[in-house]
């Protein structure tokens, strides 16, 4: 089991044709992803060979899933066509749209979100995300998928590099699903989705979840820990050091006054009962430790 | 990016929000002759990115254009929490009868823009909020549907302005909701927005933050970069595309990813304490590429800060494998040559971390250190810098 996407996930890559797209494209492809085809506007009927896959290009997002009855999309496509590629992927009413993208304007984001709200047909990843990985499944994104297999974690992070530590740190163990949700300001699915998504998955044991500063999330994610989660969680905040008022890195991590801070999100999950590390590797530690006891 | 308050006013000119008259000056003599061309009364205002300014002194009443050169000389220079005043506005003054609050900003926690409006304007909205949150109509707008007058109408009568002003009040929250779309903006602010006398409703002072990703839509953005306020060491990694901060510390630090690169300014400083509070000296996420160039442009910036005694490489191969990065520090540091002067703490794990750390190794540099763990590299570069 898993949450998000499983085996039976049938992904067309929107942006396949630029360089981005087939670089991800073919990693995808090396990890046992089922992918069926990709969309690219203007260049519908061509067909790609990318390592001996033969993918269709489709004009839309609609005609990818008559064609292949895919059933998730992931975008390559770059910030300045990016609100209109996933708005076909919401119109086609595909189940899950990961967006890979860094750099969209967050107006852009912020109107096809309310968009696929409105629909209440697809559930939105990101953007400015890694992506998603069910190892030894499907992977969905960016993720590097030889570093850890399956296994009965699940792991919700807002930053890609850290998902990746972490599942390096804890790659004996494995995990049922990675998810990188993005840094950007509004995002389509939430720590909260995760946590409620694995804690009712049977298949997944523990929880870790990765935050950092800005925003709100945090805490949000530690009220809900308290109120729904059974199943033990550690967290990770990064930012600590984090001055006021710069951004770092993501458009969402940066602290304003007293809110956003790492300080305040590690005092709220701990308030909630999550053991909370001080680096990455004390808090795979901690999740040894809980796996054990 | 923050605007100045005169750019805010500039950007409301340009989309018909009411103002009054008013221009920047750089020296007491343009203070002075903007106070002439205005006439009358004007209100000298340090242009600082930064509250409290009116409690600071920078802020000041002046009667005539005589006068105004006199303030402006004492106000230009002035220090408010750390932010030197390079500049002041002059605006006309006008009798104020009321003050209120109008703001239209991201709202992160649910996803949406939102409406603030009150009718105690003037002071800090956050303590309105927290003491008195009946006082703050806080309405949800969704950005496919706009705000029209109607809605505004309504949303104004929420926040309980008086009837006799409603419709004026909802035609400026029209025309910010504009300037919201159009300019690309996450906060637009007015505070006060005020009721003069005579009864026209101005926007006396405002705040704007636009979105630095949609400047592909906006090339006019790129003007109100306030260049000045750079550090001269952020400028140049700006030039590189590099995504680099200065802060205060000792220990340079380069990584791949911001969560990571966050991550490792705390391990960095928690490893400080160690060793004399050692902290951190920048954030620098040199992202998923990681080639030979842009880890010698990373190293060159780091390396060019007089503040930094060590340099922590940490990096977790990905897409970019480790072996990949390896050879990308050591031809960083051929390009570099003897401006490679201090010591270098590499981490790398990930992808091929096997081979990354065979090729460091063999290149056997007298300023690279391995180590294995973050946490180990951390403790080893802050120990360096404290030495």
């Amino acid at each position: 089991m898993s949450i998000l996407i499983n085996k039976a996930s049938r992904v067309i890559v929107q942006g396949m044709t630029g360089s981005e797209g087939t670089k991800h494209t073919r990693r995808m492809l090396a990890s046992g992803t089922v992918i069926v085809g990709g969309v690219t506007p203007g260049k519908g009927g061509q067909v790609v060979d990318i390592d001996g896959h033969h993918l269709p290009v489709f004009n839309t997002v609609a005609e990818a899933v008559a064609a292949t009855q895919a059933n998730v999309s992931v975008v390559f496509v770059p910030p300045k066509f990016a609100k209109a590629a996933v708005v076909d992927a919401i119109d086609a009413a595909l189940a899950l749209v990961v967006v890979i993208t860094e750099g969209i304007p967050v107006h852009d984001t912020a109107a096809f979100f309310a968009y696929a709200q409105s629909k209440g047909t697809t559930r939105l990843l990101g953007p400015n995300c890694p992506g998603i990985i069910t190892p030894g499944e499907s992977n969905v994104g960016i993720i590097p998928a030889d570093i850890t297999g399956a296994g009965p974690i699940g792991l919700v992070s807002k930053s890609g590099t850290l998902t990746y530590q972490m599942m390096y740190e804890l790659r004996d163990i494995g995990f049922t699903t990675a998810v990188g949700i993005g840094g950007d300001p509004i995002i389509g699915t939430t720590h909260i989705d995760c946590l409620r998504a694995f804690q009712d998955d049977p298949m997944t044991e523990a929880i870790v979840m990765i935050g950092e500063i800005g925003g709100d999330a945090e805490e949000r994610a530690a009220a809900f820990i308290k109120e729904y989660v059974t199943k033990p969680v550690v967290g990770y905040v990064a930012g600590f050091t984090a001055p006021e008022g710069k951004t770092m890195g993501h458009a969402g991590a940066i602290v304003s006054g007293s809110s956003g801070t790492a300080k305040g999100k590690k005092d709220a999950l701990e308030a909630a009962g999550v053991q909370v590390g001080q680096t990455p590797s004390e808090t795979a530690r901690l999740m040894r430790a809980l796996l054990k006891g | 990016m923050d605007l100045f308050e005169y750019q805010a006013r500039d950007l409301f000119e340009k989309h018909g929000v009411p103002v009054l008259a008013g221009a920047v000056a750089t020296t007491a003599q343009e203070a002075e002759a903007a106070a002439e061309k205005i006439g009358g009364k004007v209100v000298i205002k340090a242009q600082v990115k930064v509250g409290g300014r009116g409690k600071a002194g920078g802020v000041k009443l002046a009667q005539n254009s005589n006068e105004a050169r006199e303030i402006a000389s004492k106000i230009l220079g002035m220090d408010i929490k750390g932010h030197v005043v390079g500049k002041v506005m002059i605006a006309q003054a006008a009798p104020i009868e009321a003050e209120y609050y109008l703001a239209i900003l991201l709202d992160r926690s649910n996803r949406t823009f939102l409406v603030m409006a009150s009718v105690a304007g003037g002071m800090d909205i956050e303590q309105v909020a927290h003491e008195t949150p009946e006082k703050l109509a806080k309405v949800p707008v969704n950005s496919n549907h706009g705000i029209s007058q109607s809605e505004a109408v309504k949303i104004i009568q929420q926040a309980q302005f008086p009837a006799d002003i409603a419709e004026q009040v909802a035609e400026v929250l029209v025309l910010i909701w504009n300037v919201f779309v159009s300019e690309d903006a996450t906060l637009v602010e007015i505070n006060p927005l005020v009721k003069t006398s005579d009864g026209r409703i101005i926007a006396l002072d405002g705040k704007v933050t636009l979105d630095d990703n949609a400047g592909f839509r906006h090339p006019d953005h790129e003007l109100l970069v306030d260049h000045s306020a750079t550090n001269p060491l952020e400028a140049l990694a700006k030039e590189k595309d590099l995504n680099y901060v200065k802060l205060n510390g000792e220990v340079g630090v380069i990584g791949n990813g911001a969560g990571l690169v966050m991550s490792t300014l705390d391990v960095v400083a928690y490893a400080g304490e160690k060793f004399g509070g050692v902290k951190p000296a920048n954030f620098l996420d040199i992202g998923g590429g990681a080639s030979a160039q842009v880890m010698a442009d990373g190293l060159s910036i780091i390396l060019g800060d007089p503040d930094v005694k060590s340099v922590f490489v940490n990096v977790f191969g990905g897409i970019t494998a480790c072996d990949a990065v390896a050879n990308g520090i050591v031809q960083a540091l051929e390009i570099l040559g003897d401006k490679a002067s201090k010591p270098i703490v590499v981490r790398l794990d990930g992808n091929n971390v096997l081979e990354g750390r065979r090729i460091l190794n063999e290149a056997n540099h007298p300023l690279i250190q391995q180590l294995d763990t973050m946490d180990g590299a951390a403790a080893r570069a802050a120990e360096l810098a404290a030495k």
